[in-house]
C-alpha cells in the first residue's frame, strides 16, 4: 500500500517534469526565434526589403559585404570606443561612488544618498536639451559626438551606485578595521582589502559600463544630430528602418544586427557569472 | 476611524489587513502635512538661528583674532600663510582671485542680467558707412540662464569657501595657544588619503554630477517658467524671458476651442502609462518568477541552457531586438506572412497602426513584447531569491500536505514580495519612464488623432515620457511645455514612491545588512 503512494507520487512528479520540459522547450523557442530570423535574413540575397518568409531563396554574403562598404564602420568604431573608454572611466567614478557611501560616515552623507534618489525621480530625458547645447558650446557634438557622449555618461555615472554598494555593504566592516588598527591608511584599506575581494562587482560594473553605449539610443542620436559621422549603431542603424530606406536596407539592418551582437553577446556570456552576481544582490539589497 | 490593536489586526482577513492599512495611510495624510509643515517651520527656525550663530562666530573671531586672522577677511588664506600652511594658504588665495577675476570678467553680467533673460535681442542694424542693414546678435537668453545659474553655485561656494578660511585661523589660533603644532602641507597631503579620503573619493563623481545631472535638471525646472521655444530661442530668433505660472496654467487648466486642452490630453496619457507600468511590472514579475520557479526545480535537465537562451535578451543589444520584433509585426512582416500561408488570416493585420479601441492591439503587444525583454531579468533576480528560501519550510508544509499551489501562496510568494517590494517600486517607477521599448516598438503609434492636436502628434501607447520627446523635437520643440511635463512626470513618480514607501512592509533599514 505505503509501496504504491510513493510509486503515485513518483509517476505525478515524472509526469509533471515532462510537462514542464515541454513548457520550456516552448519557451526557449519562442525567445529564439527572432534571433534566429534576424540571422537567417542577413543571408538573403534576393531581395533587400521585408518579405513574409523566413528561409532565404538564395544564400550570400552580399549584405555584410555592403554594411562594410557603408558608414558602418564608423558608427561601429565610435561605439567601440565610447564603450571601451566608457567602461574604464565610469567603473572608477561608480566604484569610488559606491565604496565611499558604503564605508565612510561622514556629515552630509545622509542627505547625500537622499538627494540623488530624488534626483533619480527627475526623467532624465528633460537634460537632453540643454546638454546638447553645453556640448555644441565645447565643440562636442555631431561629427565630435564621440567625446561629447563619452563626458556625458561618465559624468553622470556616479547615481548608478547602488549595486555595488550593496555589494560593498555585505564586506564585513571589521576587515577595514582590523587593517586599520595595523596601521594602513584609508587608501590602502582600499586598495589592498577591498578590492581584491570585490573583483566579481568590479567586473560587473565593467561589463554593464561597456554593454550600455551599444543600445543608448535617443540622446546619441540627439547629440549626433544627423552627421553620419558622430553616430553609434544604435542611431545609425535606426534610420535604415525609416520609411525611405527600409526598402533597401532591410536586409542589411540583420547584417548589422549580427555583427553589432555577436561580440558584445560573447563577452557576456563569458562573464554570465558576475552579471547574474550583480542583478541578484542589487535587487535583494535595493 | 476605527484604531486596531495589535491582537486585533492580526485577527483580520488579509483583505481587511490591507484596506486598514490604506485607511491607516490616508488617514495619516493630515497629520503628516502637519508634521511635514512643523518640521520645515523647524528648519527654518534651524536655518536662521544657525546663520545668526555664525555671524556671532564671525564677530568674536575678528575681535578675538590677532591681525593674521583679521587680514583673512579681505585677503582669504593669508592666517594660513603667515601661520606656516604654505599649502591651505595658497589654495585659499587662488580660489580668491579666481572668483574675483571671473565675477568681473564674466560672472557679474550673468548675474546682473538674470532677471530679465537679456535686453537686447537680435535685429537688423543699419550701417551708415556701408549704408546696408546688418542682422545683429546681442544678448543669449540661453547662456544667460545657464551661466547665470552656474554663476550662483559659484558664489554660494565662494562664501562657503570663504566661511571654511575664517574657522581655519579660529581653530589654529587655539591650536597655538595650547601649544601644539599645526598640520604641514604634508600632513594635509597625507589626510586626503587617509582619514579625508572620502572627499578625494568623491570629488570626480559629485562634480560630474553637479555639472551633467544637477545643473541641467535646475535649468529645465527654471525652463517651465519661461517661454522658451523654437521661435524663442533666446538669440537667432529672439530673446526669451520669464513667465511665471502661466505655463503650467496653460498645462492644467487652460480651455481652447472646441474644448480641447492640454490637461485631457496629459490626463489620457497619464492613465495609459500607469495602465503601462503596471502591467509591464507585474506581468514580468509573476511570469519570472514562474519561469525561474519551473527551470529550478527539482528532475528539470540542462538548467543552465534554459537560463543562457532566456538570458540572450539581455546580452543582445536592446535597439537591435526591438526594432526587429516591431518590424516582424509590421505589416508585410514575418508574423503577417505566416499567419497568411497557415491560412489563419486572408488579410494582413495592421499591428501598430489600428486605432480600434483605443489601439488596444498596439497596446496589449507592447506589453506582450515587453514580457519577452523582462522575464530573463526576473527570472535572474528570482532565482537568486529562491535559492535562499530555508528548504525546512518547505518540507514542514509537505509534511502538514499543502499543496505545491498552496506551499506557492503561503511561503514563496510573501518571501519574494517582501524581499523585492523596493525593486517592485523602481521597476514600477522605471517602466513609467521606459523610453526604449515603447519609442523602439512603435514610436507612439498608432495615431490618437483626437490628442494629436497638441505638441507632438501624439499617439496611443506614447507615455509621458516619449511624449515629453516628442514635444521637444516636434516643430513647434515648445521646451517650456516639455518641462512643465517633466516637473509633473516627477510629483507623479515622487507621490507613488512616498505612497509605496509608506504601506510597505520591508522598510529597509540600511545599517540591518552590515
Amino acid at each position: 500500500m505505503n509501496e504504491k503512494r510513493h510509486m503515485g507520487i513518483k509517476a505525478s512528479r515524472a509526469l509533471s517534469n515532462t510537462i514542464i520540459h515541454i513548457l520550456l522547450v516552448i519557451i526557449s523557442i519562442i525567445w529564439l526565434i527572432p534571433f534566429v530570423c534576424i540571422l537567417l535574413q542577413s543571408f538573403r540575397v534576393e531581395s533587400t526589403w521585408q518579405v513574409g518568409y523566413v528561409i532565404p531563396q538564395q544564400w550570400g554574403l552580399d549584405n555584410y559585404a555592403a554594411i562594410f562598404k557603408s558608414d558602418f564602420t564608423h558608427w561601429y568604431l565610435n561605439t567601440f570606443i565610447i564603450a571601451l573608454v566608457n567602461a574604464v572611466l565610469q567603473t572608477v567614478i561608480v566604484l569610488c561612488m559606491s565604496y565611499t557611501l558604503s564605508r565612510f560616515r561622514f556629515k552630509i552623507r545622509g542627505a547625500l544618498m537622499r538627494f540623488m534618489l530624488i534626483l533619480g525621480m527627475f526623467p532624465g530625458m528633460l537634460t537632453m536639451i540643454i546638454l546638447y547645447r553645453v556640448l555644441k558650446d565645447l565643440g562636442m557634438t555631431e561629427a565630435n559626438a564621440v567625446p561629447g557622449l563619452i563626458l556625458v555618461y561618465v559624468a553622470s555615472s556616479g547615481m548608478g551606485y547602488y549595486v555595488s554598494k550593496g555589494f560593498f555593504d555585505t564586506i564585513p566592516k571589521s576587515l577595514d578595521e582590523a587593517a586599520r588598527v595595523d596601521g594602513a591608511t584609508r587608501f590602502q584599506v582600499l586598495t589592498k582589502i577591498i578590492l581584491p575581494l570585490a573583483k566579481p562587482i568590479v567586473i560587473y560594473t565593467i561589463l554593464t559600463a561597456f554593454m550600455a553605449p551599444w543600445g543608448d539610443f535617443v540622446f546619441a542620436r540627439y547629440i549626433s544630430f544627423g552627421n553620419p559621422f558622430g553616430m553609434n549603431v544604435a542611431v545609425g542603424m535606426y534610420n535604415w528602418l525609416n520609411k525611405d530606406m527600409i526598402n533597401s536596407c532591410y536586409t542589411m539592418f540583420c547584417a548589422g544586427g549580427v555583427i553589432v551582437a555577436l561580440p558584445v553577446t560573447i563577452l557576456f556570456m563569458c562573464l554570465q557569472r558576475y552579471y547574474v552576481e550583480g542583478v541578484t544582490g542589487g535587487a535583494v539589497k535595493g | 476611524m476605527k484604531q486596531y490593536s495589535d491582537l486585533e489586526f492580526l485577527r483580520l482577513s488579509k483583505w481587511e489587513k490591507f484596506r486598514y492599512k490604506l485607511l491607516c495611510f490616508f488617514a495619516a495624510i493630515p497629520r503628516a502635512l502637519k508634521n511635514a509643515g512643523i518640521g520645515i517651520g523647524r528648519f527654518f527656525k534651524n536655518a536662521v538661528l544657525g546663520i545668526g550663530r555664525e555671524f556671532k562666530d564671525l564677530w568674536l573671531t575678528f575681535r578675538e583674532g590677532d591681525w593674521k586672522t583679521k587680514t583673512s577677511y579681505l585677503v582669504m588664506g593669508f592666517g594660513c600663510l603667515a601661520r606656516g600652511q604654505i599649502l591651505r594658504g595658497l589654495m585659499f588665495l587662488l580660489f580668491e582671485i579666481v572668483f574675483i577675476f571671473y565675477m568681473i570678467v564674466a560672472g557679474g553680467y550673468w548675474i546682473s542680467m538674470l532677471p530679465s533673460l537679456g535686453k537686447t535681442g537680435p535685429g537688423e542694424v543699419y550701417n551708415a558707412v556701408l549704408d546696408t542693414y546688418s542682422y545683429e546678435y546681442n544678448d543669449n537668453s540661453f547662456k544667460i540662464l545657464l551661466y547665470g545659474v552656474l554663476t550662483i553655485f559659484f558664489i554660494v561656494a565662494f562664501i562657503y569657501t570663504w566661511r571654511a578660511n575664517i574657522k581655519q585661523n579660529r581653530v589654529a589660533e587655539q591650536i597655538l595657544r595650547s601649544g601644539k603644532k599645526l598640520k604641514s602641507g604634508k600632513d594635509d597631503l597625507r589626510s586626503l588619503v587617509d582619514d579625508q579620503f572620502h572627499k578625494t573619493l568623491l570629488a570626480l563623481p559629485l562634480t560630474g554630477i553637479l555639472i551633467f545631472t544637477v545643473l541641467p535638471i535646475i535649468f529645465m525646472i527654471l525652463v517651465a517658467f519661461t517661454n522658451y521655444d523654437g521661435s524663442h530661442d533666446g538669440y537667432i530668433n529672439s530673446l526669451f524671458t520669464w513667465q511665471g505660472l502661466e505655463n503650467f496654467r496653460t498645462m492644467l487648466v487652460w480651455k481652447g476651442a472646441g474644448g480641447r486642452s492640454y490637461s485631457a490630453t496629459f490626463g489620457e496619457i497619464l492613465t495609459w502609462t500607469l495602465i503601462w507600468a503596471f502591467f509591464a511590472t507585474f506581468t514580468n514579475y509573476f511570469l519570472g518568477m514562474f519561469v525561474a520557479m519551473m527551470i529550478n526545480k527539482k528532475g528539470i535537465r540542462v538548467k543552465k541552457l534554459w537560463r543562457t537562451i532566456l538570458i540572450l535578451t539581455i546580452a543582445i543589444p536592446q535597439f537591435i531586438s526591438l526594432l526587429y520584433v516591431s518590424k516582424m509585426f509590421a505589416k508585410n512582416g514575418i508574423v503577417n506572412g505566416l499567419l497568411l500561408d497557415l491560412g489563419w488570416i486572408d488579410q494582413a493585420i495592421d499591428f501598430w497602426g489600428s486605432t480600434a479601441h483605443n489601439g488596444l492591439t498596439a497596446r496589449v503587444l507592447v506589453i506582450v513584447i515587453n514580457i519577452w525583454i523582462g522575464i530573463p531579468y526576473l527570472m535572474l533576480i528570482a532565482t537568486g531569491i529562491l535559492m535562499n528560501i530555508p528548504q525546512d519550510l518547505y518540507e514542514s508544509a509537505r509534511i502538514d500536505g499543502a499543496n505545491p499551489w498552496q506551499q506557492f501562496r503561503k511561503i514563496t510568494l510573501p518571501y519574494m514580495l517582501f524581499i523585492t517590494g523596493p525593486y517592485l517600486l523602481t521597476q514600477f517607477t522605471g517602466n513609467m519612464n521606459n523610453f526604449n521599448v515603447i519609442y523602439l516598438l512603435t514610436g507612439g503609434a498608432p495615431t490618437n488623432a483626437a490628442a494629436s492636436w497638441a505638441s507632438g502628434n501624439v499617439g496611443y501607447t506614447d507615455l509621458l515620457i516619449t511624449w515629453l520627446f516628442k514635444i521637444t523635437t516636434g516643430e513647434d520643440a515648445k521646451y517650456y511645455l516639455a518641462s512643465v511635463v517633466g516637473i509633473l512626470v516627477f510629483v507623479v513618480v515622487a507621490v507613488i514612491s512616498l505612497i509605496v514607501y509608506n504601506v510597505l512592509p520591508s522598510i529597509k533599514n540600511e545599517e540591518d545588512f552590515q
